[in-house]
């Protein structure tokens, strides 16, 4: 081992850690850890060395270790991030502040809970609706899609719904009934594709109060997201869409398709 | 399950550079909002009579209306400029397969606001 590896291999990074108890603690608080600092690792290896090593009462979510399953979002120094892709060597500072997302109730430790966020998804019906007075059978065959028709919706679909814009949004710290970036993306992605007509399903839900028009376009959910889903983009087209139905009603209530 | 939800403190948008110039967008419309009324008042005012139409040219002419115009300025641009660097996210074109580049919508609307501009100045110096 060179001299440069050896004093690489006895570096340390202070981890900050946020800790709450729910049985024994009224309020959260910080609890900081010295681990080892290596080149290769991402903040969650640098986790799972402290709860394997240092302290096994730590509690947090992660499961894939490659940015597909979206369970190890956490705030790293204030910042939303997915903590399996975030490395250790990316800061200058060697003190990381680690807590749970922001906006969400905290469980234990890093530990939020999601139940809210999951009632969210259901609620926006992200699955394909088709007209139901049309009675269809399996022998039509399939729904087809041209990749044009395609392409409008498949940016998307590459959500993996890791929370870590609803974390990045103001606007859900402030009031955690806001539909939110990520739901509002998914009712998008059904609403256009070409084998959906359930839009006006979905609209109730979208289109209130607690839907689109809570948004202001502060835009950093688009920032923080790991797989470029833009769903600040997709709320701002959401509301146009509304918008133009507004003026529909109004101009043409005899064709006002529900 | 007891779970522990975070105050926000009232200052969030002073602790992220981000929030910060967002709430600032926001309030340049209050600056956009003001000067739309101000020309209101300036296109209802134009058509009267010879002595109040004196006053009204004394009036814009006076310090205090050039001070406004100052300060409204810059916040009259950072509004502008801010939502238009942000209108690709909102007009998504898609030609066949491809979406239509955002530079290009952006380009495309500074361009308009250049020459709508342009035409603005040879109307007054044209005059």
């Amino acid at each position: 081992m060179t001299s440069e590896a050896l004093a690489t291999a006895q570096q340390t990074v202070t981890l900050e850690v946020y800790r709450y108890h729910p049985e024994k603690d009224d309020a959260p608080s910080f609890e900081s850890y010295e681990v080892p600092y290596r080149e290769e690792w991402v903040v969650l290896d640098a986790l799972n060395y402290l709860k394997d090593q240092v302290d096994g009462t730590l509690s947090y979510r992660w499961s894939c270790r490659m940015g597909v399953c979206g369970s190890c979002g956490m705030m790293v120094n204030g910042e939303p991030k997915l903590t399996c892709s975030t490395f250790l060597k990316d800061y200058s500072i060697k003190k990381i502040r680690i807590e749970p997302l922001q906006g969400f109730p905290v469980e234990r430790d890093l530990i939020i809970e999601l139940d809210g966020f999951m009632e969210k998804l259901k609620a926006v019906k992200p699955y394909l609706i088709r007209n139901e007075e049309k009675e269809e059978t399996i022998e039509e065959g399939e729904y087809l899609q041209s990749p044009a028709e395609l392409a409008r919706y498949k940016q998307y679909t590459l959500c993996i719904n890791c929370m870590l814009c609803y974390a990045a949004c103001p606007i859900y710290s402030l009031d955690s009934g806001f539909v939110g970036p990520a739901a509002i993306a998914l009712a998008q992605r059904y609403n256009l594709d070409s084998r959906d007509q359930g839009r006006h399903y979905r609209q109730e839900v979208i289109a209130s109060h607690e839907g689109i028009w809570e948004c202001t376009f502060v835009g950093e959910c688009s920032v923080v997201c790991p797989k470029d889903v833009d769903p600040a983009a997709a709320i701002q087209r959401a509301k146009v869409s509304s918008t133009i139905d507004w003026f529909r009603e109004i101009f043409t209530p005899i064709n006002k398709t529900k | 399950m007891t779970t522990y939800i975070r105050p926000v403190s009232n200052t969030w948008w002073l602790e992220k550079k981000q929030y910060f110039l967002f709430v600032i967008r926001e309030l340049t419309s209050i600056f956009v909002a003001g000067y739309c009324l101000f020309l209101l008042f300036f296109i209802l005012k134009i058509g009267d009579e010879n002595e109040s139409y004196n006053l009204l040219i004394i009036f814009l002419k006076s310090p205090l209306i050039l001070v406004l115009h100052l300060i409204s300025f810059p916040f009259i641009l950072y509004h502008t400029i801010t939502w238009f660097n942000l209108t690709p996210k909102i007009m998504v074109i898609q030609i066949g397969e491809e979406k239509v580049p955002k530079q290009l919508i952006t380009g495309l609307v500074y361009i308009s606001w250049g020459l709508l501009s342009l035409i603005l100045i040879w109307l007054i110096l044209g005059l």
